[in-house]
């Protein structure tokens, strides 16, 4: 009974200051549709500079096969020159140069008759910029030679399979992640000054001479944010599903499972951060340092946690969207593998017992 | 003026630095930010666990085999034989990738037959699935071409030949590392600015300051020179980190690098002023600091290409600061850039600082509770 009217307390004030609701609802459609369309690791339409020293048939041939592909908009050339400054003003990520001597080299085994030349400074741009081209040129070369009846080069030969993703949409990878970031924003921003302002106004004294014990006052706390999370995690979900398509292979129970203790991780982060903080000007300066780009950065999110160091691989074990973003993944793109999804949602469990633990143990000391 | 001006600096830095946990936040959290993101955040890939399913009994799949254990790229970590065993192997991430070699591989590439090998890629994270498959043709390419050499029963390969400026190897840290000096740099900014003027506000001191003497350009300063400096310290901090820890190379000229480093800090300080000043709680401005640095962050083109957004976002990109200062810091670390190859750089993040802080100069005096 006495947390209800808690819970009701703490809802009055939500709807009174708007911002919380901004938070929860807003702040994830505006963000996913932002970072949805805004981040892509899919390279189209890179403009190239292409360089044909000495114009003929075969080059003609050559130019024709790039224009074609959907990778590139190039620009044709005739000098290096030209196109090195092109290069220096980022106005081309790249120079295809076909030598002067091209049809002449082009059997041979000296000097290659194409060079391609990438600007390095994004260096998973330029990789994928160099597997295009070699795919354009490889493609090109095959066709060629079955032209000139010669037998095909390969002897061996690779079938390569997708799995999960078979167009590799980068965007099918990054926006069940993005949702994993957007939530652990929201989660920490809801609960990381509320306590620190009951402290700074005075009225958590006045909360404290009532008979309610510690419990209900943090659940009465925690309740209303969490209804308001999962809120914005489902209109996160519909999103990604209705407007993304991403494929959602596993099932929404288990979706909707492992975001309830997820965002009882964040929720518990930030209500510990109050806590310990009891200003509201430190809790924002910790909410900002440790929820934002650690979630950003170390979570597998965009950067393959398997490719770190060990040492900041261990790391990342403490950054709990490390958990949800490798659940999402999965459920949204393989399905349920419980193999996956045991591990991490036992780590989440334990970590949001450890944070709401403490936040409960410093609390009471503070009351003392 | 000015001994009016240097009372309200020492104590907005007081006003940062006498809380402990304050101080202990404002430097501790930044370096190891950059040792451990500096390593973190890298798409380079090393280690790609692999499982192999040989069914071919002949010496020459084992060849195969071999060429993948001599890249550091990859690193077997399991062996299967049977169909059954490929499902749940990948979809438990235990390998990103399966190497199946058929019953006949040996007899067909003797043969002269075209010699099939089937490679499985994990797709759940795009970008290593691309890597991997690059990695993968490369190897296959580099034996189909010692194959041939050996064999001399194939027409020498029409090459293409690669290179690439500026990052020769290709490493993707030498990128990363000069995005996270604007990164840290930015965020510092905002924990100093960006709740200032709130928490003054709601603590009613604000007031009281603008009842005083001092000239609305003289609270304007007071505010935005403390975040200035704090913000060049911990710049100048970084940028030794990636030149002397990181071993970014530093091409250009220093004193280019730091136009830009003052520049983008006079965006980032105005910016942050005017989300305090327009906040009337710290709650508010707490939220105003999260919804410009996160946006600021994805979309400057730190860990994804602006080229590959749509263009109606690359628009939005333009009143971004961080977009410019990402180019100034790349372009001076590895391109060595001139000075007036930046130029279109440098006015749009002082237009920007000019608009905030004249911005967050008139919301001082006209937004009242």
């Amino acid at each position: 009974m006495r947390l209800r009217g808690l819970v009701r307390k703490e809802f009055l004030q939500i709807l009174r200051d708007p911002s919380s609701l901004a938070i929860a609802f807003v702040m994830p459609v505006a963000l996913l549709l932002l970072f949805g369309y805004g981040i892509s690791l899919d390279a189209e339409h890179v403009p190239l500079a292409l360089v044909v020293e000495h114009p003929s048939a075969e080059t003609a041939s050559v130019t024709g096969a790039f224009q074609q592909s959907r990778y590139f908009d190039p620009v044709l050339l005739s000098d290096m020159r030209t196109a090195t400054h092109a290069l220096a003003m980022h106005q081309v990520h790249g120079i295809v140069r076909l030598r002067e001597d091209f049809a002449r080299h082009l059997w041979g085994a000296g000097e290659a008759p194409i060079q391609l030349i990438v600007n390095g400074v994004d260096a998973n741009n330029a990789r994928l910029i160099e597997g295009y081209v070699e795919g354009v040129w490889a493609t090109w070369v095959d066709h060629q030679a079955r032209e000139r009846g010669a037998a095909p080069r390969r002897a061996v030969q690779l079938q390569t399979q997708v799995w999960f993703n078979s167009e590799l949409r980068s965007r099918d990878y990054l926006v069940p992640g993005l949702i994993a970031v957007i939530m652990t924003l929201i989660g920490a921003l809801l609960t990381a000054m509320v306590v620190a302002r009951e402290w700074e106004r005075g009225t958590m004294e006045a909360l404290m001479v009532t008979p309610v014990a510690v419990r209900e006052v943090l659940l009465g706390k925690l309740i209303p944010y969490f209804v308001l999370g999962m809120g914005g995690m489902a209109l996160s979900v519909a999103m990604a599903v209705w407007l993304f398509d991403v494929p959602l292979r596993g099932s929404l129970a288990i979706l909707f499972a492992s975001a309830a203790l997820f965002l009882l991780v964040a929720l518990g982060m930030g209500l510990l951060i109050s806590i310990v903080a009891r200003n509201q000007f430190v809790a924002g300066q910790i909410a900002i340092i440790v929820t934002f780009l650690p979630a950003f950065i170390l979570s597998g999110f965009i950067f393959d946690i398997g490719s770190m160091p060990a040492v900041v691989q261990a790391l990342t074990h403490l950054i709990a969207a490390r958990y949800f973003v490798a659940i999402l993944q999965t459920v949204f793109l393989a399905g349920d593998v419980w193999a996956v999804i045991m591990p991490n949602a036992l780590a989440l469990m334990l970590m949001a017992g450890i944070f709401l633990g403490l936040s409960r143990f410093r609390f009471r000391k503070r009351l003392d | 003026m000015w001994p009016h001006l240097l009372g309200l600096i020492v104590k907005e830095f007081l006003a940062v630095l006498k809380d402990k946990k304050s101080r202990v936040v404002l430097i501790g959290p930044p370096i190891i930010q950059v040792l451990v993101f500096g390593y973190a955040a890298t798409y380079d890939l090393s280690h790609v666990p692999f499982a192999v399913y040989n069914e071919d009994p002949g010496p020459l799949s084992r060849d195969v085999v071999a060429a993948f254990h001599g890249s550091s790229n990859f690193q077997e970590v399991a062996q299967i034989t049977h169909d059954e065993q490929i499902v749940p192997l990948i979809d438990r991430k235990e390998a990103l990738m399966l190497l199946h070699i058929g019953p006949h591989f040996s007899r067909d590439l003797v043969l002269g037959r075209p010699a099939l090998v089937q490679v499985i890629v994990d797709g759940r994270n795009s970008n290593t699935a691309a890597l991997t498959l690059t990695y993968v043709r490369t190897i296959a390419d580099r034996f189909n071409s010692q194959w041939g050499d050996r064999h001399g029963q194939f027409t020498p390969p029409a090459r293409l030949d690669i290179r690439a400026w500026f990052n020769p190897n290709l490493e993707s840290r030498w990128f990363i590392v000069p995005g996270i000096v604007a990164l840290l740099t930015l965020l510092v900014t905002m924990l100093v600015t960006a709740l200032s003027v709130a928490r003054e506000r709601e603590q009613g001191t604000f007031d009281q300051l603008l009842v005083t003497p001092l000239r609305p350009v003289e609270i304007l300063l007071g505010k935005a020179i403390p975040g200035f400096l704090i913000g060049l310290v911990e710049a100048s901090a970084i940028i030794l980190v990636a030149r002397w820890w990181f071993h970014v190379p530093l091409r250009g000229s220093v004193l280019t690098l730091y136009i830009g480093v003052a520049l983008f800090l006079l965006a980032a300080v105005g910016v942050g002023l005017m989300i305090s000043a327009l906040a009337t709680t710290q709650q508010q401005g707490l939220l105003g600091a999260f919804l410009f640095m996160v946006p600021a962050i994805i979309l400057s083109g730190f860990a994804t290409p602006l080229g590959n957004m749509p263009s109606l976002v690359q628009h939005l990109t333009l009143i971004n600061p961080m977009r410019y200062f990402m180019v100034v810091l790349r372009g001076v670390f590895l391109e060595d850039a001139p000075l007036e190859l930046l130029l279109d750089q440098f006015w749009p993040m002082a237009i920007i600082g000019v608009f905030t802080l004249g911005a967050a100069s008139w919301l001082f005096r006209h937004r009242m509770h």
